[in-house]
């Protein structure tokens, strides 16, 4: 007897779980609160601006959520794993690019790159096609010689290295000139997976970005679509000081 | 079997990924190599110069003005080993890799032991000539008290190395609390290294070296267990 397949139920595959879900997060260092009562849910492949003036907490809740610092209060899950529980497998999916370097000065782009690929267990790592990926050729020189934009570039060919499901971008934009800039906005562009990115290039980073949120004294003031986010930035801050509109 | 991420066998592939970054970085820096021993020289040709014409002293404390001087040459370079990562950021890119901080703090001091080791064999020839104080039992022992001298001071300075890196007094703080924890080491290895260059006829140098082999266990087992706890701090 055959059994016939075409009538039987299908079980439902679980959605993907969320790229990043907090709960009231919140940091603080001593007595001061860095940002508190976050409540954000980033599903998997979005795109999120996390906008605010220095000292907004933008900084302290992308490190939050890669798990290079614990949270004071609250819930943080990245890829549906809970990082108090296995920092490691969260430390797996994700990665970010911070306003460090995170490299070897001593070494070149190329050496950087395969001490990187090895300790991810990319042993047999071909560095040449992602050096070209980011525009960047094989040097010998030490990284320290790189200028602003090489340095970012390094900075993203390690990120397309490790292929993160989650890439947490601090500040992708500074210090660079706006031919680095349209670079790099291309090269975050074609980034898979869920991206955040904080910025205050509002509307640069707009541009990038599905759904955007505003923090303003360690606070989540507005949240929405990114078209709206240059006019959510002006409510709260005025039009002058808004950058990269290149 | 597939293989537990995180679990021994990751921290076990880690430590020689680790152990060849390190020396790579000190390799395309060398001229910083390079300073270090002629700053262990120097010190050696101060001994000599501070105790005098006496050669019969000079002789006798030959394994002291070794050590002293790899010992104070070593926290110039065990200061550098932290920079590395601190500076760029590049710890948090280890961190997130993710590499384990037991992986890490092995790798370090195994690195760090390696080049105590290459400063002791380039500090030993002209210390064999300055104070005329030649090898007498076999050079096997010598290299075996120097290895084991040289753990003796990476593992421990590896974990004050990384509880300083961030400290704007580095440089003053990591030998005030390096110094005193090395006592044993210092001791055992000066013990073990002047009866090597004078004589051993009462078989001494073997309770020297199960010394330092025990102070080796100890340490190298406990700032591995605390090196997680100190980064993360």
């Amino acid at each position: 007897m055959t059994a016939d397949t075409s009538e039987a139920p299908v079980a439902a595959l679980p959605p993907p779980a969320a790229a990043v879900s907090c709960v009231g997060l919140a940091r603080r260092f001593g007595r001061r609160w860095a940002f508190s009562r976050v409540d954000l849910e980033v599903p998997a492949g979005q795109r999120l601006l996390v906008m605010g003036a220095n000292g907004s907490g933008k900084t302290t809740l992308l490190k939050v959520i890669s798990t290079l610092l614990a949270p004071s209060l609250g819930q943080l899950r990245v890829c549906g794993i809970d990082p108090a529980e296995d920092p490691a497998a969260a430390r797996r999916r994700l990665h970010l690019l911070s306003h460090s370097l995170g490299l070897y000065e001593d070494l070149s782009g190329e050496d950087n790159l395969r001490v990187f690929g090895r300790l991810l267990g990319k042993d047999d790592l071909d560095v040449d096609p992602v050096l070209r990926q980011v525009g960047l050729e094989r040097r010998p020189d030490p990284i320290r010689a790189y200028s602003a934009g090489m340095r970012k570039r390094l900075q993203l060919a390690a990120l397309l290295v490790k292929g993160p499901e989650l890439t947490l971008l601090d500040e992708p934009f500074a210090a660079l000139d706006p031919l680095g800039c349209a670079a790099v906005e291309g090269l975050i562009a074609a980034l898979p997976g869920a991206v955040i990115v904080a910025s205050h290039q509002v509307v640069r980073a707009s541009r990038l970005c599905e759904r955007a949120i505003l923090m303003d004294q360690g606070a989540v003031r507005w949240m929405g679509p990114a078209e709206q986010a240059v006019e959510a930035w002006r409510a709260l801050h005025g039009g002058d000081d808004l950058q990269g509109g290149g | 079997m597939a293989r537990t991420p995180g679990g021994p066998a990751d921290v076990l592939r880690q430590i020689p990924m680790i152990l060849a970054k390190d020396l790579l970085i000190e390799w395309r820096a060398r001229s910083r190599a390079f300073a270090l021993a002629c700053f262990a020289l120097t010190l050696l040709l101060l001994f000599s110069f501070a105790v005098g014409a006496d050669a019969a002293t000079l002789r006798a404390h030959a394994g002291a003005y070794l050590w002293m001087s790899v010992l104070l040459s070593s926290t110039l370079l065990l200061a550098q080993s932290l920079q590395h990562e601190v500076e760029g950021g590049a710890l948090d890119t280890l961190t997130l890799a993710p590499v384990s901080p037991a992986a890490l703090f092995y790798g370090k001091a195994l690195a760090n032991a390696a080049q105590l080791v290459l400063l002791t064999a380039v500090a030993l020839p002209p210390v064999i000539a300055l104070f005329d104080a030649p090898v007498k039992e076999p050079l096997g022992l010598l290299v075996l008290v120097s290895v084991l001298g040289c753990a003796g001071v990476a593992a421990p300075g590896t974990l004050y190395a990384a509880l300083t890196a961030r400290l704007a007094s580095k440089q003053l703080l990591l030998p005030l609390l390096l110094f005193p924890l090395i006592v044993p080491c210092l001791l055992a290895s000066v013990k073990a290294t002047s009866l090597l260059m004078s004589g051993d006829p009462m078989g001494q140098v073997g309770s020297w070296l199960g010394l330092l082999l025990a102070f080796d266990v100890l340490y190298w087992s406990l700032c591995g267990l605390l090196f997680g706890r100190v980064i993360a701090a």
